[in-house]
């Protein structure tokens, strides 16, 4: 019992003197449960829904008040056409839109039964489900209401159409997710370690002193990930289509050339975690830590982004699958074309450049 | 033109600025076979790495091959081989592609130079296809050595290529190196291994980052100005307590069979005494004679003074 | 004599490949054996089976009286160990490592307390007691590691090349510590790549291919070699080895 004793003795003295160790063991708990508090949840809340009101009578006004006193919902009124509501969707700018016809009250006057037009994105379908839960649920109470203080049962029945997801497919989400963390993964990960491995064997050192110039070892290194990486997204991609049913809307060209800006992305980050680090360990830790965590919890793809509190949306920004995610989102399941992702290939292009001046710039040619 | 030349170089570590480098001086001559002796922690890895360009000195100047380390380094670096400690090479290549790797990265190719490595290559040639990872410490050397010579460096550099290998790899690995020489490669060498130092044209001996000193071999053993003895008797242990408590002693220590003693006032008469004291303290089968310094010797003088 | 190791025909099989073959020898009391060889000689695997580590393929051994096949717990807890890869935790401090290992071999406070004064006093650490041991020069880390190492006076210390790239005076001084653990009583089981250190061992063996080739006192070696040093003894018998080159 006392050998036990002072081994116990001597692990606490070991973590107790490696800050880097205490940083994630007490920090990274609060991080978490914060971020999972405050930001990660399934409800759907502040979704942006336009209301699109062609009847302009009581009863519709009423039940866009009463949509509009729920709080899930962040409206737009607009009276838009038919064909501006598909943009508005295409942009992404709106979840949900609901359209209440010309003669709505005068249907439900006279025939005791009126329709409702909601149309939904369901690249998420859960999302989708949701607010159509959410929706119905507003509808059916409005609909009590006025049946109290009716003779005659009142039916407003909601008609939903899903959008570019009919059949509410789960992989439409998680394909295009699944692509951004297992590039992130690969990429970063293993550039990172790579290189770090040759400075831990002491390879390292001979390369440098060489007349070969060290960008050229480091370029060397990207190469090989590259192109399994890209091996690996046709791979994705065949799996979603033939074995998944999930098809490439749009064009598969500009999907491969997107996701090989991604991969460049991805590369020079891991590039730039290899530079700054001494060894595996803290390289595949800083990976595991610092890029796969934020990938999973700020792209989007399993937590909405619009939920979070601002500032968490604002960090979201930052991280690359973000981008990557709703330019896979907009090619392969909306079918979108350039025009509709060029400012977030714009905004990948930027982060790339920027981390990989960082990362030649912070390349040391010395050893200390 | 000197080789390798240093001035007043130092270098320190941490926010303490540990000297691992202390104002250290030194020329190399072309051609020339220079060791660096002195233990782990001298400071000899550190002025390697300052000399191939990958540590930039705190304070001093240095030249390899006429190049100044700081200003001129990529000069340096296209035309010096070194090999840090451990023997780095890749170790899940084979020794064949290895050396391509090599000679690729110098812009050269294993054919253009192998009359230089060709008497060492052809030691481990038989075993080419095999895999870095899985060769001995003796065959892991050669091959170092190979890599780092398939360039035609006009400056060689060797951190510790001998240490963890056992006394026959040694040897061998340094009768390579005097072949070498022939060439007209500057090689400097460091070691912990005082023995090796004999090897050598000229050595410095360092400890603590200070040059304790400089010489040819034989210089080094000139340069001892005490008079040194083999000593030993039946109860080797008793002998060195007895001695190092004894007045006329200078220094007594172990050395292999023998002890090594240094007397204060040494003549005829103050070693019959020695003797005298000796047998009075009860020991057997004394044996006293004469004998020249080593280089361990001279190392442990210096360190004591 | 008491005969502290005992082996006989001990050996280690990985597959087809015999590492340790037949080796037989015995070490008294209070003896320092140097126990040498050529890399990949076998020499790490005879001693893992001899410090309990390793269970062998064949032969028998006792270390300290204790069997090496059924008793490796006894055997571990009677002996001290060092080797130049692993000695002391860095990020410890030297009181903290002297407390750690005296508490694993289970001495009591009042044992170590008073042990634990003695060795640093006298290796002369009074004024580094706090500090962590991965800022002292190796010569003194190598010496406290040696101290620490028999602690616990155990019957046998093993020492895995514990002088590797030290300097010549550290040498002598841990040379120094270890006559004094074998004047106590203690046997010390030696390896080594410095020739010198084998001539103050009182006995050596040397192992080529797995083998022990020679064993005997270096005098009688040199001798039986017509050796001027235990170097050219070595050298005779290494370099006709098949492992390793």
């Amino acid at each position: 019992m006392k050998q036990f004793l002072t081994f116990v003795k001597k692990e606490f003295a070991h973590v107790l003197r490696d800050r880097k160790t205490m940083v994630i063991l007490f920090g990274l708990p609060i991080v978490q449960i914060l971020i999972f508090g405050f930001a990660l949840s399934n409800e759907v809340k502040n979704s942006k829904i336009v209301i699109a009101d062609y009847a302009k009578d009581n009863i519709s006004q009423e039940l866009i008040a009463k949509i509009e006193a729920s709080q899930y919902f962040e409206i737009e009124k607009s009276l838009m056409r038919q064909g501006e509501i598909e943009a508005a969707f295409k942009t992404g700018k709106i979840k949900m839109a609901i359209v209440f016809p010309e003669n709505f009250g005068h249907d439900l006057m006279h025939d005791n039964k009126s329709q409702l037009q909601v149309i939904l994105d369901a690249t998420d379908p859960n999302q989708a489900t949701t607010l159509t839960n959410y929706i119905s649920s507003v509808v059916a109470d409005y609909q009590m209401e006025l049946n109290k203080t009716n003779a005659a049962p009142l039916q407003i029945l909601p008609e939903t159409r899903m959008l570019y997801n009919p059949q509410l497919k789960g992989a439409h989400n998680f394909v295009p997710g699944v692509m951004a963390l297992v590039l992130m993964l690969v990429c970063v990960m293993m550039t990172a370690i790579s290189i770090v491995r040759e400075k831990e064997i002491g390879t390292m050192e001979i390369l440098l002193v060489s007349p070969f110039k060290p960008i050229l070892v480091v370029l060397s290194k990207a190469v090989p990930y590259l192109i399994l990486s890209l091996v690996n997204v046709i791979s994705i991609l065949l799996l979603s289509v033939f074995v998944l049913d999930l098809p490439v809307n749009g064009s598969v060209l500009l999907l491969i050339a997107e996701s090989t800006l991604f991969i460049i992305t991805s590369l020079s980050l891991g590039l730039l975690i290899s530079v700054r680090t001494q060894s595996q360990q803290v390289a595949m830790l800083i990976s595991l830590m610092g890029m796969l965590l934020p990938t999973l919890l700020f792209s989007g793809f399993m937590f909405p982004i619009e939920n979070m509190p601002l500032p968490l949306q604002i960090i979201s920004n930052a991280v690359p699958a973000k981008w990557y995610y709703i330019i896979v989102k907009n090619i392969m399941i909306k079918g979108l074309g350039f025009a509709s992702i060029w400012k977030e290939t714009l905004i990948l292009l930027g982060i790339t450049l920027f981390l990989t001046t960082v990362a030649i710039k912070n390349f040391k040619i010395r050893l200390a | 033109m000197q080789a390798v030349t240093l001035n007043n170089i130092t270098k320190t570590y941490g926010k303490e600025k540990t000297v691992a480098v202390d104002n250290v001086s030194f020329t190399v001559n072309k051609g020339e076979l220079f060791g660096l002796i002195g233990p782990d922690g001298a400071g000899k890895s550190s002025i390697f790495r300052m000399l191939t360009t990958l540590l930039l000195p705190d304070g001093g100047t240095a030249t390899v091959d006429g190049f100044d380390i700081v200003k001129d380094y990529k000069s340096i670096r296209n035309t010096v081989g070194y090999m840090p400690g451990k023997f780095s090479l890749y170790q899940d290549l084979s020794i064949e592609e290895n050396l391509n790797f090599f000679a690729t990265v110098f812009g050269t190719t294993v054919e253009e130079n192998y009359d230089l490595i060709r008497d060492i290559y052809v030691q481990i040639e038989p075993f080419k296809k095999r895999r870095a990872g899985k060769l001995s410490g003796g065959m892991k050397q050669k091959l170092a050595l190979c890599c780092a010579l398939i360039h035609k460096p006009t400056v060689l550099f060797l951190d510790e290529p001998t240490t963890g290998v056992d006394p026959v790899s040694r040897k061998e690995f340094w009768e390579m190196l005097k072949r070498l020489k022939a060439q007209d490669i500057t090689i400097v060498v460091s070691t912990p291994y005082m023995d090796e130092a004999t090897m050598c044209d000229r050595i410095a001996l360092i400890q603590n980052g200070k040059i304790l000193g400089i010489n040819t071999p034989e210089d080094a053993v000139k340069a001892y100005d005490w008079n040194l003895y083999k000593i030993r008797a039946r109860k080797m242990y008793n002998l060195v307590r007895d001695l190092n408590s004894y007045q006329n002693t200078l220094s007594c220590y172990a050395f292999g069979e023998y002890l090594h003693l240094s007397l204060k006032q040494d003549d005829a008469r103050t070693k019959a005494d020695l003797l005298h004291h000796l047998d009075s303290l009860g020991h057997l089968d004394v044996e006293l004679a004469p004998i020249e310094p080593t280089i361990e010797d001279c190392f442990i003088k210096l360190l004591k003074n | 004599m008491e005969v502290v190791i005992k082996t006989d025909k001990l050996t280690k099989r990985f597959g087809d490949f015999v590492a340790a073959n037949e080796i037989t020898f015995e070490v008294s009391k209070g003896e320092i054996f140097g126990f040498l060889g050529a890399n990949g000689a076998g020499k790490t695997t005879a001693m893992r089976m001899l410090c309990g580590l390793s269970i062998p393929s064949s032969g028998e051994a006792t270390i300290a009286g204790f069997d090496v096949y059924k008793q490796t717990e006894q055997i571990k807890r009677n002996i001290g160990y060092m080797s130049q890869k692993f000695s002391l935790y860095e990020d410890l401090t030297v009181v903290e490592n002297i407390q750690f290992f005296g508490g694993i071999y289970g001495l009591s406070d009042k044992t170590l307390k008073s042990k634990s004064e003695e060795l640093i006093n006298q290796l002369g650490l009074q004024s580094e007691t706090k500090k962590l041991v991965g800022s002292l020069p190796l010569g003194w880390k190598q010496k406290l590691s040696f101290s620490v190492a028999v602690l616990h006076e155990p019957k046998i210390v093993f020492l895995d090349e514990p002088t590797g790239g030290v300097d010549p005076v550290t040498r002598r001084q841990f040379w120094d510590l270890i006559y004094e653990a074998a004047e106590k009583g203690i046997t010390i089981f030696v390896t080594t790549h410095y020739m010198d250190e084998a001539e103050y061992c009182n006995r050596i063996s040397i192992m080529v291919d797995g083998r022990i080739k020679a064993l005997d006192t270096p005098g009688n070696l040199k001798k039986q070699f017509s050796a001027g040093s235990m170097d050219e003894v070595f050298y005779e018998l290494a370099r006709g080895a098949k492992r390793g080159d």
